[in-house]
């Protein structure tokens, strides 16, 4: 099979309200930081994937209003609905196709301009859920319920999540909310909707991300180093959630288990340097983890705890600081691809782990975890 | 200071008016709760497993679900969750009064989970495996709504 590699990153500060920028003001940004990551121009660009949200942009086609700014003029530009690790998923599909050598993929939302929360509840079943008023926050903490009781997690361990990712984004400049807190700040933050406290939640957040996917013919022309895609795989969960055993994820085993064989990982504890993954609520980097292989269900907050997941232990676990620290819906999975990328070339600057050479960046689709995306990125071919 | 700056518009009442065709599954779910006060799921015939709200396809085995099976008005709460920060209310535009709990509710019967209201009258009864039944309103007008919500029970 052909390959192809990750070869410029560029992304905006994460913030609560960039209420001076529009959605294509950000992606200017974003587009134009990745390119000179790359020391490429627009022109060397043959293809572009821009990824966005109708609902979340207020907006029908919402990837139109973007095109200028990404540099999709007079190419072939294509739009993905979904997070952005979907979007860069084609990218690499169409890399791989034969017919497309350098993509340029870019995630945006502005969290700031909408109420989320009817957002996320229009996500539910129009028919027989929407109407009840579910939004992310409540679903999600119906899953936290139903994780707990099945594995007895405690509130102060998912706090310790918070305490570390915040703590994280002390030293990210793009992060939205660098904090030094302790677990007992999380347990005393306002009680949201049982059991998530408000430091259990990722804030809303504006931001743009883009990375550029190139073909290994072309992967080592540009001045960059390259970092390479080994494994890619994404899974789907049913739609209904009371479909689902909402204190587990199998599309989650599933996804991790075919971008491992992808990869060629045989036992992923101990050749996964760094993960990047989505923990839009505390109890979810746990879960997930778990899901991938990386600790025994139940048992991620036993690690947490020993320090296992911290910046310089062996395993670093959103060493950037996470959703946690800043959530631009759409993008959030596009910023733990760059993450992850710019920690495996070691130019995580201030928050650079010791050692990394395979890192995982994991993105979500759908509330609760309805669908992942897992990529395994190298720093060797 | 330079000029002041102008840097947002709003929306203001503009909506997107829609009608969501609820299919044929719908329409018996709806009408059966809101005449008969009985909450009806459907089949799957290769899996045998029984889906609440009631849909075509049994999305495991993608077979076409045609047998109605009766479940619930009781059942068990699968997990939930007691809402006590305000959203907006997406029928009305305007805050709910908290707190309320929401479940997923296992009916009798039902191998999904129903999502709805639960009543807090004893928050701490309120636990994942009580007993609950659902308490139908009075009114009914063939919507969610028909039922008010689940009372614990026992």
């Amino acid at each position: 099979m052909d390959r192809a590699a990750i070869i410029g990153v560029g992304m905006t500060k994460i913030e609560k309200s960039k209420v001076r920028e529009t959605f294509a003001d950000m992606a200017w940004e974003a587009v134009n930081k990745a390119l000179a990551d790359a020391g490429m121009s627009i022109d060397d660009i043959d293809n572009v994937v821009t990824t966005s949200s109708d609902f979340w942009d207020g907006r029908t086609i919402s990837c139109m209003a973007v095109g200028d700014a990404s540099g999709a003029a007079d190419k072939n530009t294509s739009c993905v609905e979904g997070d952005g690790t979907y979007g860069a998923f084609y990218g690499y599909t169409r890399a791989l196709s034969g017919s497309y050598k350098t993509t340029l993929v870019t995630g945006h939302s502005k969290g700031s301009q909408c109420i989320s929360s009817l957002i996320t509840n229009a996500s539910f079943d129009p028919i027989c859920e929407r109407g009840l008023g579910m939004d992310m926050i409540t679903a999600c903490a119906m899953q936290a319920n139903a994780y707990m009781n099945r594995t007895g997690l405690r509130p102060e361990d998912m706090a310790m999540v918070s305490v570390k990712n915040h703590g994280n984004a002390l030293k990210n400049p793009m992060a939205q909310l660098p904090m030094n807190i302790t677990v007992s700040d999380v347990i005393k933050s306002e009680m949201i909707a049982d059991p998530l406290h408000k430091l259990d939640c990722s804030p809303v957040s504006d931001g743009c991300c883009a990375v550029i996917i190139a073909h290994e013919s072309v992967a080592t022309k540009f001045k960059q180093k390259p970092v390479w895609i080994r494994g890619l795989s994404l899974c789907t969960d049913s739609f209904f959630f009371g479909d689902r055993d909402l204190a587990r994820s199998n599309a989650l085993v599933e996804a991790a288990k075919n971008a491992y064989k992808m990869a060629g990982i045989k036992d992923p504890k101990k050749e996964i340097d760094i993960v990047e993954l989505y923990d839009a609520f505390t109890y979810q980097e746990l879960l997930w983890l778990e899901e991938m292989g990386l600790a025994d269900y139940g048992k991620a907050a036993k690690l947490l705890e020993a320090g296992e997941f911290n910046i310089n232990g062996p395993l670093p676990v959103n060493p950037s600081g996470g959703l946690l620290s800043g959530h631009p819906v759409i993008a959030a999975g596009l910023y733990r691809i760059a993450e992850v990328v710019m920690q495996l070339r070691g130019d995580a600057g201030e928050h650079q782990v010791k050692k990394a050479k395979t890192g995982i960046a994991h993105g979500v689709n759908g509330l609760c975890g309805q669908s992942h995306c897992v990529w395994i990125l190298d720093k060797e071919r | 200071m330079a000029e002041k700056e102008q840097l947002i518009i709003e929306s203001g009442e503009a909506s997107q008016p829609f009608k969501y065709a609820v299919g044929m599954y719908g329409s018996k779910y709806f009408t059966e709760v809101r005449d008969n006060k009985r909450i009806m799921g459907v089949k799957c015939p290769k899996c045998g497993k029984v889906y609440i709200p009631p849909r075509g396809v049994c999305g495991s085995c993608f077979v076409e679900m045609k047998e109605w099976v009766e479940v619930g008005p009781k059942g068990v709460i699968g997990t939930f969750t007691i809402l006590r920060f305000a959203f907006i209310d997406p029928e009305t535009g305007h805050q709910k009064p908290v707190p309320y709990g929401y479940g997923f509710i296992k009916l009798d019967g039902a191998d999904t989970l129903m999502q709805h209201y639960i009543n807090l009258d004893d928050e701490s009864k309120v636990k994942i495996g009580a007993r609950v039944e659902a308490v139908f309103a009075q009114e009914r007008k063939g919507s969610t709504r028909d039922i008010e919500y689940f009372k614990v029970i026992e």
